[in-house]
């Protein structure tokens, strides 16, 4: 991790000595010791985590270890197949979507997916889809209301990927016509953004009648590298930048952004990447259930009054 | 005005902005002459030497557009707040109050109705001048409020872009501004009325990425930058210069985002041809 989250240092440290004495050989009084260590871990990252400054949090949400969306498809949906394409030029790993099940209920499931070695990265181009990648995510939206299946997306991207090719193709038409064609769907659609929710290229699979927050992701307009850069002219400003914008789950439920924050374990997704899916679990299913109460048809008028709502001015 | 030619110098790109103050003349940004304030002003802000369409305002739009230059602006009593309590190395407050001391109480956009070549028409048009032209909660409210104009009155809607994308000051509520008018739009669309999106210079992320492409139809204006990511994002990702003209209107053309450019002597024409079509009038 970089020297920026310097605030979980104390934390592996714990770790790496709680691992250490659990390779020794067990006897009573070692066991003691790892017992009042593990204490010590669980106070200590509760008190780290529940302190974490927008800017920490925007690490954490970034952080190497944290589970991407193909963990939460492995752990929350059943019979899950991959399909891939936008049916006009590629496939683009950068997004992943498909269908499957999730409590026996057959469903579309799209998010974006990083990558974790540097492999992956490359071939996952960090999460950062091209338009190719938003087409494919609206084929299979479209897909989904053709034969009345709800739709989950999962957010975790720093952004659009802002290339040559990107452009050339049509990075903004792609995503505006994903915000307006969301925008009707006649069925329900669950939105959680994971890790980052970065700008237009998170809101292209972000607009839902839903939307749950992880307690340490994050979601701006512009990273905080960028905000700091065009406001502060100093890309250093990134920690002010972050505060300034209010990105964090807490900001974003009080200004109504958001519907539902998910609790994460007490050192963050990354601890404990198996109890964080399953935290989010019942969020997803009360979402879903709620939701088949409404008619398909009054869907998109109730999505449009809640993003009609939002914004803030005088009269 | 022959007399006042400059010869073009080679070293011409690495030439600094020469500031030319208010008054008679004034200095085109592309073909850098300097031209006759007046007579620009009467070439609909269009450089008379090389065509280089100055940007314009948004009433200077609606009086281009407008029979007769008459029209009614609406929603005019909307201001910005400053949701986040925002502050860089100023205050959004005091900023925002700068802006509307210089370029007026609209913020980024103006909406207005009016008919156009006898048609009844909506027309929102933004202020590049205001905040160079960024969506806040102020012009996501007014664009919405204009969408919902013309699906009461079944009135055709026209969009003049010009913005340099969402506000960061108002953070993630410019981001949802995306959402807000897209989703009026989707409702627009429902109900089988046109909507022309009109790219000027320059157009640009959150904007682009909504509904400046939404439109049925999107016109240009020549050589207007139009883009998600800005040039210079592009570079410092792809380490490597831009080719020439890359962004620009004829480039969109080119690569079938864009449905034509129009030359701004010729958009009024151009938009009412179109609307009489759609509306079989
Ligand atoms: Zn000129």
């Amino acid at each position: 991790m970089s020297a920026d989250a310097a605030f979980e240092e104390p934390l592996l440290r714990l770790r790496r000595q709680i691992e250490e004495l659990s390779a020794q050989e067990s006897e009573p009084a070692r066991q003691v010791e790892i017992d009042e260590l593990r204490e010590k871990l669980s106070k200590l990252s509760k008190e780290i985590y529940s302190n974490l400054t927008p800017w920490q949090k925007t690490l954490v949400a970034r952080h190497p270890q944290r589970p991407y969306t193909l963990d939460y498809i492995a752990a929350l949906f059943e019979d899950f197949t991959e399909v891939h394409g936008d049916r006009k030029f590629a496939d683009d790993a950068a997004l992943v979507a498909g269908f499957g099940r999730f409590h026996g209920q057959p469903c579309a499931i799209i998010g974006h997916q990083k990558g974790r070695n540097t492999k992956e990265k490359v071939i996952r181009n960090f999460g950062q889809p091209r338009p190719e990648g938003f087409r494919k995510a609206l084929r299979v939206m479209k897909l989904a209301e053709k034969f009345n299946l709800p739709i989950f997306t999962l957010v975790d991207t720093q952004g659009a990927y802002p290339g040559l090719d990107a452009e050339e193709r049509g990075q903004a038409e792609a995503i505006a016509v994903n915000l307006r064609e969301m925008a009707a769907l006649k069925v329900p659609v669950i939105v959680t953004i994971i890790g980052e929710g970065g700008s237009g290229g998170a809101l292209a699979i972000g607009v839902g009648d839903r939307v749950i927050m992880l307690e340490h992701a994050v979601y701006s307009v512009i990273s905080p590298e960028g905000c700091a850069a065009i406001l502060w002219k100093n890309s250093a400003a990134a920690p002010e930048a972050a505060a300034a914008m209010k990105i964090t789950a807490q900001d974003l439920k009080k200004i109504g952004v958001i519907d539902e924050i998910v609790s994460e374990p007490p050192g963050g997704a990354h601890s404990d990447p198996q109890q964080t899916v399953m935290l989010l679990d019942p969020f997803l299913e009360r979402a879903l259930h709620e939701l088949q109460k409404i008619k398909p048809a009054q869907l998109p008028e109730e999505r449009y009054k809640k993003f009609r709502k939002m914004g803030h001015y005088e009269k | 005005m022959a007399w006042f030619r400059k010869e073009k110098k080679p070293k011409e790109p690495t030439e600094k902005q020469v500031a030319i103050p208010e008054g008679l003349w004034l200095k085109c940004d592309e073909c850098k002459e300097i031209v006759y304030r007046k007579e620009v002003e009467q070439n609909l802000s269009v450089c008379p030497k090389c065509g280089y369409h100055f940007r314009v305002g948004g009433r200077d739009r609606f009086q281009m557009l407008f029979d007769d230059g008459a029209y009614k602006e609406f929603a005019t009593n909307i201001r910005s707040g400053d949701p986040l309590e925002f502050r860089d190395t100023k205050r959004y407050r005091d900023r925002l109050k700068v802006y509307e001391q210089r370029v007026g109480r609209g913020d980024a956009v103006l909406c207005a109705e009016g008919k156009l070549d006898g048609l009844n028409v909506v027309i929102c048009a933004m202020e590049y001048d205001f905040m160079g032209g960024s969506m806040g909660s102020v012009v996501g409210e007014k664009v919405t409020v204009a969408i919902e104009r013309c699906i009461d009155k079944r009135e055709p809607l026209i969009i003049v872009s010009s913005s340099g994308g969402a506000r960061m000051q108002e953070g993630i509520l410019s981001l949802m501004q995306m959402a807000k008018i897209s989703a009026a739009l989707s409702q627009l669309a429902a109900a089988c009325l046109p909507f022309i999106s009109v790219l000027t210079d320059p157009t640009t992320g959150g904007v682009t990425a909504s509904f400046a492409m939404l439109g049925d139809l999107n016109i240009a204006e020549p050589k207007a930058l139009i883009c998600f990511a800005g040039p210079r994002v592009i570079e410092q990702t792809i380490r490597q210069t831009l080719p020439e003209g890359f962004q620009r209107a004829e480039f969109l053309v080119e690569h079938g985002m864009v449905d034509l450019i129009t030359p701004r002597a010729d958009m009024k024409a151009t938009l009412a041809r179109f609307l009489h079509q759609f509306l079989n009038k």
